[in-house]
């Protein structure tokens, strides 16, 4: 659709106008992926009638849609890190496993705080800093891989993926350490006007890193390596910094998830901290209509594939359902989002069978 | 073996063969005849249809129209492994070969001899090295065959092919890669080929390399066969001017009027002295001065593209130095180039130059975005004056600044990048091939546009295989011949036939 087309015409007959402009909106992504939340959202109301009910339980708000928020904080952030990698045209395989390093960085450090150890990098706020410093080298650790030495980003990241459990094994002595400490079980755990602290986080930072590409030439820059690194090599742009720059960012999201997990359940648990989320932040990036090529990239759509991927998981356990069921209608789920997104299966849809068969000729 | 009972049927021959592409006549009722024994070679710059000729006697495409006769039979290749099969084999540029097996293994690859219904590696071995031995080539057969160099396996592809009982032999840029004692090494075995009766097409763009081995050329240009030539009697000056389809005048009165060196007052912008990199391109000095500009001519792998990736560091130069305003430089990445003022719009649009996801305006800012920093973000008011300012400067014709820059015609996507550097205010532009694929009248402004930059005060590198052109606007050309600078041509000494000469000779 033109866009000049849509502009030109409201001021034809009403009709016309709200023709175009169901047009205009019908072809945009927000649109889509909206209304795939919505029909997720109307399904589990159809499930369970009293799905969007919110009550107040000792100063915090309970209910399906604040859990729902909570649970997709942690993706979210993952999401973030993951749009911005994937638009370069990379991947970052290894979320999961800094997730679980960060994690038994954050708890084991704590844990010597908890012991009395008085040094000032064992206060709780240094803490926090070493372990987003953590991840931040994590992600730099891949991007130098991708960037200089030219590995695959799929390969350079399933190094640090299958390597990072064994690095958090070996922090937490191959424990699962438990601590009790207040400041950082709050990240996981906290509770702010009623509202469970994972969603401010979630939200600050998707904000903090909209602001950071879009107000700034990164996000046209990261475009521009993701659509022809080459060509923005001979542009003048330094494409490997770029390249480092959103593995670090990805890594330090993938620290703040690792803590918010340790913080819910006040441990670190080296084999299940984040364990699969690299699956599930790949595919809400994907949902969210970022294509795996590189490219242009949608933040707050990404983070929206999050909010659809929970909020069917949701629905799946206030169902009858047996669990059993859960991951085979997860992925028919995804599907069927994914080919409502699909221009070319609406177009399918929509018309007779010929055209889609005699348009491919 | 080596006779042949017909000597007058040709091994090879093609009449009247024709392929059209959705967009183009690729080959147009092309003749061609190819005799055991000799080697026939092919040339023509790019787009001349050679490399549509060999895929439609491989089987690589289907043909329009035209008869293909193997041995006075006509036959119809369906596909590489059919026309393998009916004895025609292809040894391209890039080897085709499995680089982690041995040199036997891929010399037998799909027809090990057996033994007990086991591959017999000691008979693998044996006979791959008696077939080497055959042209004088004794190696380790066992080793893999990413161990030995270029030539080496462009050899065992050639003694493969060869041992599948070809008789038609197609060797598609063989020596692009190698030296100079690889390329003889290349043609001793090309040689004893010949001997054997096997008819041989060559394909390469080196002019020496063509009258030291060549017993036939033929030219194509366009899609049309230009010519046929026993090389003995085809001068060089005549096989350039086939080429580029340019006739030679007797005598040019055709006179510059803006006299000798007009620049000799302004300063010298840039100066290389023995700028080189081992095995792209020989020692070259070069100097421009600002508002000068200097055409680069040569044929296609003479070098052209070479000397603007060393000036602009896409390549690093292994000898000699730069100079920008009298001052030594030493770059090593073209965001180094841009810093020192340059620019280079390259030859490669797809590949090398637009963005095409990016709309026309970011791609329009983006080396200017790209000077100024990730933070010092053009705000979108300024990004949409500089795009519609260019827009206008340069006609580029586009709908609105919001469209993909993909969509765009050829000669309009050439505009967008030159206005990419454009805006981002350079000092010395280089332009590769500015004004190939692109329309007529595109092809017009774009002159006019280099013209006024000139005008601007802009030293500028132009790289182009359109004589015409070069002489129009050039002030100085640099002529480049098989990878080396091998004159320089000034003022009124600029014409075509100077140039076509100047390529064509020592």
């Amino acid at each position: 659709m033109n866009v000049e087309g849509q502009q030109a015409n409201p001021a034809k007959s009403g009709l016309e106008g709200i023709k175009t402009l169901a047009i205009s909106v019908s072809s945009s992504r927000l649109f889509w992926t909206g209304l795939a939340l919505f029909i997720i959202l109307l399904v589990d109301l159809m499930i369970s009638p009293n799905f969007f009910e919110i009550r107040l339980v000792n100063d915090r708000l309970v209910g399906s849609i604040v859990n729902i928020l909570d649970n997709s904080a942690p993706y979210a952030l993952l999401a973030i890190g993951m749009t911005l990698v994937i638009a370069t045209k990379g991947i970052d395989l290894s979320v999961g496993a800094v997730m679980a390093i960060c994690a038994a960085v954050a708890v084991t450090l704590i844990k010597q705080y908890e012991a009395g150890a008085t040094e000032f990098y064992y206060q709780p706020g240094f803490v926090i800093l070493i372990t987003i410093g953590v991840g931040a080298i994590c992600g730099l650790w891949n991007g130098i891989l991708i960037a200089f030495l030219n590995l695959q980003p799929i390969i350079a990241t399933l190094i640090l993926m299958v390597a990072g459990r064994g690095v958090a094994q070996l922090i937490t002595n191959g424990q699962s350490p438990t601590f009790t400490n207040d400041t950082l079980a709050f990240i996981g755990r906290g509770v702010v006007w009623g509202v469970p602290f994972p969603i401010y986080i979630a939200f600050v930072v998707l904000i903090f890193v909209t602001l950071l590409v879009r107000r700034t030439a990164l996000g046209l820059l990261i475009e521009s390596v993701g659509v022809n690194d080459r060509a923005s090599y001979y542009a003048g742009i330094q494409a490997n910094a770029i390249k480092v720059f959103v593995y670090v960012l990805s890594g330090v999201c993938a620290a703040i998830a690792g803590m918010i997990v340790a913080g819910e359940v006040k441990s670190a648990d080296p084999h299940k901290a984040g364990l699969f989320s690299e699956l599930d932040a790949i595919l809400a990036v994907v949902i969210g209509g970022t294509s795996l090529l590189g490219g242009r990239f949608y933040l707050f759509l990404s983070v929206m594939g999050v909010l659809i991927i929970q909020s069917m998981l949701a629905g799946l356990y206030v169902s009858t359902l047996h669990p059993t069921t859960n991951l085979v209608v997860k992925a028919v789920v995804v599907l069927a989002v994914l080919l409502l997104q699909s221009p070319e299966f609406r177009r399918f849809i929509s018309q007779p069978f010929g055209k889609l068969s005699r348009r491919r000729r | 073996m080596t006779t042949n009972p017909q000597q007058m049927t040709p091994l090879l021959e093609v009449k009247g063969l024709t392929k059209t592409f959705p967009s183009t006549v690729a080959l147009s009722e092309v003749d061609f005849t190819l005799l055991a024994g000799d080697v026939h070679v092919l040339v023509g710059e790019n787009g001349a249809g050679k490399s549509t000729l060999i895929k439609l006697i491989t089987g690589v495409h289907r043909k329009d129209a035209g008869t293909i006769l193997l041995e006075g039979k006509e036959i119809d290749p369906r596909s590489p492994r059919h026309a393998q099969e009916l004895g025609i084999s292809t040894v391209y540029q890039e080897v085709n070969l499995i680089p982690t097996l041995s040199v036997a293994e891929n010399i037998f690859l799909g027809r090990q001899p057996l033994r007990w219904g086991m591959i017999n590696m000691r008979a693998v071995e044996r006979q791959a090295k008696q077939l080497l031995k055959d042209f004088n080539v004794d190696i380790d057969v066992t080793r893999n065959l990413s161990s030995y160099s270029v030539a080496i396996q462009q050899i065992v592809a050639i003694v493969r092919g060869v041992s599948l009982s070809a008789k038609v032999l197609i060797l598609d840029e063989p020596t692009s890669s190698l030296d100079h004692h690889e390329v003889e090494m290349l043609f001793s075995v090309i040689r004893s080929l010949q001997a054997r009766g096997i008819g041989i097409i060559l394909i390469t763009h080196f002019l020496d390399q063509v009258y030291a081995i060549a017993t036939r050329i033929t030219v194509l240009r366009n899609g049309k066969k230009i010519g046929e030539h026993l090389v003995s009697e085809l001068p060089r000056v005549q096989l350039i001017t086939e080429m580029l389809g340019k006739e030679l005048t007797k005598d040019s009165d055709e006179q510059d009027e803006n006299a000798i060196s007009k620049h000799a007052n302004s300063e010298t912008f840039l100066k290389v002295n023995g700028f080189a990199r081992k095995g792209t391109i020989e020692p070259f000095d070069l100097e421009i001065r600002r508002g000068e500009i200097v055409g680069l001519a040569g044929l296609l792998g003479s070098g052209r593209t070479e000397v603007a990736h060393l000036i602009f560091g896409v390549e690093q130069n292994d000898k000699g130095e730069a100079y920008v305003n009298g001052k030594p430089v030493n770059i090593k990445s073209p965001r180094q180039a841009i810093r020192h003022g340059f620019a280079l719009c390259p030859e490669d649009r797809k590949i090398e130059g637009i963005i095409g996801d990016l709309s026309v305006r970011e791609n329009i800012i983006l080396a200017l975005q790209a000077k100024m920093g990730w933070f010092n973000y053009l705000s979108r008011q300024k990004q949409n004056e500089f795009a519609n300012q260019m827009i206008k400067a340069l006609s580029i014709a586009t709908p609105n600044a919001e469209k993909p820059v993909k969509e765009l015609s050829g000669g309009n996507q050439q505009k967008v990048i030159l206005a990419r550097w454009l805006i981002a205010n350079p000092d010395f532009l280089i332009l590769d091939e500015p004004t190939r694929g692109i329309d007529v009248g595109a092809h017009a402004e774009i002159i006019q546009i280099i013209k006024r930059l000139a005008n601007e005060g802009k030293a500028m590198l132009i790289i182009s295989s359109e004589l015409a052109e070069v002489v129009e606007y050039s002030d100085r050309v640099m002529i480049l011949r098989d990878r080396k600078k091998v004159r320089e041509l000034e003022g009124n000494d600029i014409n075509e036939n100077t140039i076509m000469k100047a390529i064509a000779t020592d």
